[in-house]
C-alpha cells in the first residue's frame, strides 16, 4: 500500500520480539512520534493505546509469544497524518467475523473489545492476512478529521 | 510501576486502592488475583477505587467485568470508584458505563451497598 504524506514525511520502523516488553517499546515509539507529529493530548493517548492493542494481537494472538516469530513496526508521519504498520507471522484472523462488543450478548464477556477500540481511536483501519501467513494491520490517524 | 493494589475494609466493604496500569499481563493479573482472593474468603461487597489508574487497556477492562461477573454470580456487589477521565470514556465507548455501579464518592459508595 502506497503512502502519500505529502512533504517532511519521517519513517521509523522497528522488528520486535514478540513480547509483552515489545508492546510497551512500541506504545512508547508511538507516543513519541504522535507527540512530535503534533496530535493533541487526547489523540496521542488514543493512538498509543491503538498500537498497544494491535501489538498485543500481533504479539500474543498473532506470533503466540513465539521466540523465532517476529512483528514489523514501522510508523510514517508527514502530510497532517500518522501512519502505522504492524505486521506478525502468526496464522492471522478475519476481522468480519469478530463479534460486536456492544451486543447486548457480548457486553459480560471477558475479551473482544480491543479490535473495536482501535477503530474507534484511528481514522482508518486495515487490516490484511499475507500469504502464506501473517498479518499486516495498518492504522492512520489524520491531524485534522476530514471534514 | 505496573499496577499496585491496597485492601481495606470499610465496615463490611473491602475497598480496593489500584494504582497504576492495568494491562495485559502483570496489571491485568494482579487486579484478577486481587479479587480471586477476596471473593475465596467470602467477602462479597468489594469497591474499586480507580482514582489512581492511569491507563487501562482492553485486557484490564476484561478484568473488571469478570470480576463484576464473578462477585455478581457469588451473589455479591462490585462497584467502582473514582474514575479517570479516561477510564470513564472507555467505559462508555464499550457501553459498560451503565453496566458497572460508580460512583465519585467513597462514603457514597459504601453506603450503597445492601
Amino acid at each position: 500500500m502506497a503512502l502519500n504524506t505529502g512533504g517532511q514525511a519521517r519513517r521509523i520502523s522497528r522488528v520486535y520480539d514478540s513480547t509483552l516488553q515489545s508492546v510497551d517499546d512500541a506504545e512508547k515509539l508511538a507516543l513519541e512520534v504522535a507527540a512530535q507529529t503534533g496530535f493533541a493530548e487526547d489523540d496521542v493517548h488514543r493512538i498509543g493505546m491503538a498500537v498497544r492493542e494491535c501489538m498485543v494481537n500481533a504479539v500474543a494472538h498473532g506470533n503466540r509469544y513465539s521466540a523465532h516469530k517476529k512483528v514489523e513496526f514501522s510508523l510514517s508521519a508527514g502530510g497532517g497524518r500518522l501512519q502505522i504498520r504492524i505486521v506478525d507471522q502468526g496464522a492471522g484472523f478475519d476481522v468480519e467475523t469478530l463479534p460486536d462488543p456492544l451486543a447486548e450478548e457480548n457486553l459480560l464477556r471477558h475479551s473482544g473489545r480491543g479490535i473495536f477500540l482501535v477503530k474507534s481511536f484511528m481514522d482508518e483501519f486495515l487490516v490484511r492476512r499475507l500469504d502464506p501467513s501473517g498479518t499486516e494491520v495498518i492504522l492512520v490517524k489524520n491531524l485534522e478529521a476530514p471534514g | 510501576m505496573s499496577v499496585k493494589l491496597t485492601t481495606r475494609q470499610v465496615g463490611d466493604v473491602s475497598v480496593v486502592d489500584v494504582a497504576g496500569r492495568i494491562t495485559l499481563g502483570e496489571g491485568s493479573s494482579a487486579l484478577r488475583d486481587c479479587l480471586r482472593d477476596l471473593i475465596s474468603k467470602g467477602h462479597k461487597k468489594i469497591l474499586l477505587n480507580l482514582s489512581e489508574v492511569s491507563y487501562i487497556d482492553s485486557s484490564g477492562i476484561g478484568e473488571l467485568v469478570s470480576g463484576f461477573t464473578t462477585v455478581t454470580n457469588q451473589g455479591g456487589q462490585l462497584k467502582l470508584l473514582g474514575l479517570t477521565k479516561r477510564v470513564q470514556d472507555l467505559l462508555q465507548i464499550t457501553k459498560l458505563y451503565t453496566v458497572f455501579d460508580v460512583h465519585e464518592e467513597e462514603a457514597h459508595a459504601i453506603r450503597s451497598f445492601t
